[in-house]
């Protein structure tokens, strides 16, 4: 077994089992730190798969913003040391059931499906300079209306957010 | 223990989905379900990048479609706080069975 390989199924671990825990564990707060440790074991098999931009996006995006995002907001709702209630055992054997067999279906289809790989045999490199090349360019195959349309859904989430959040003023005095 | 390829990042992305999906199924505070929500996306964005790396490595429309997938997933999340915060504001709880008025 090479050093790559060890290096894989490690990281496949930590993602996996974190994740259980993330939705497991009685604890909010322990249950936010597990999440992000699935969050930076996705971002180690990035990595693994040589693509380092994204792996950064996926840093800072998520483990940086996201997770920070709701810690803060346990830390806004939650009472400190109150455990999350126990949900009824039927309604956990039923999801876990359910949850089980869709996820042996979905192998089952997998493994009976040989995929078949694109005819060329060149392989763009995912340096950022590909990227940001192609992400701008206006021509066939470039992605600059889906990124002005993301500026705008950012921009609308970052108004939306302030308005929602916003306390109004009750209007008789 | 094989050589991984793309069979063993499906099964890791159809694991971590389940498991994502379990979580919202069984999670009734919507901080939890949240976070479920978002396991459920890094899996797609884990299935994007590995089928762009193994199947159609000419070109870098997965990673694309990845990096779109984060943006909006990083709005959604914003929003979906915004209103959790706003409805613990006003119901002084996070728990999906107390935000039942739209039910009657």
């Amino acid at each position: 077994m090479t050093g790559s390989t060890f290096i894989f199924y490690m990281l496949a671990a930590l993602t996996l089992v974190s994740g259980f825990l993330s939705v497991t564990s009685r604890q909010i707060f322990r249950a936010a730190i597990y999440l992000l440790f699935s969050l930076l074991g996705i971002a180690g098999l990035y990595f693994w798969m040589q693509y380092e931009f994204i792996a950064a996006v996926q840093i800072v995006v998520y483990v940086g913003g996201i997770t920070v995002l709701i810690i803060f907001s346990i830390f806004l709702t939650q009472q400190a040391g109150e455990l999350l209630a126990v949900q009824k055992a039927g309604r956990k054997l039923f999801a876990a059931l359910a949850s089980f067999c869709a996820f042996g279906i979905t192998m089952l289809q997998v493994y009976q499906h040989s995929f078949i790989n694109a005819a060329d045999n060149n392989v763009m490199e995912a340096s950022v300079t590909n990227i940001g090349t192609q992400m701008l360019s206006t021509t066939q195959g470039g992605y600059a209306l889906p990124f002005e349309l993301v500026s705008i859904l950012l921009l609308a989430a970052l108004i939306g957010c302030i308005v929602i959040a916003m306390r109004l003023k009750p209007v008789n005095q | 223990m094989m050589e991984p390829g793309l069979y063993h990042i499906l099964f890791i992305s159809a694991g971590l989905f389940f498991i994502g999906v379990y979580g919202f199924l069984t999670r009734r505070n919507l901080i939890t379900m949240l976070m479920s929500i978002e396991l459920i996306l890094n899996s797609v964005n884990l299935n994007f990048i590995a089928f762009n790396k193994y199947l159609w490595p000419g070109k870098l429309d997965g990673l694309f479609f990845t990096i779109f997938i984060i943006a909006i997933a990083a709005a959604e999340a914003a929003v979906a706080i915004a209103i959790i915060i706003n409805l613990y504001r006003t119901h002084r709880s996070i728990d999906v069975e107390d935000a039942e008025q739209l039910k009657y």
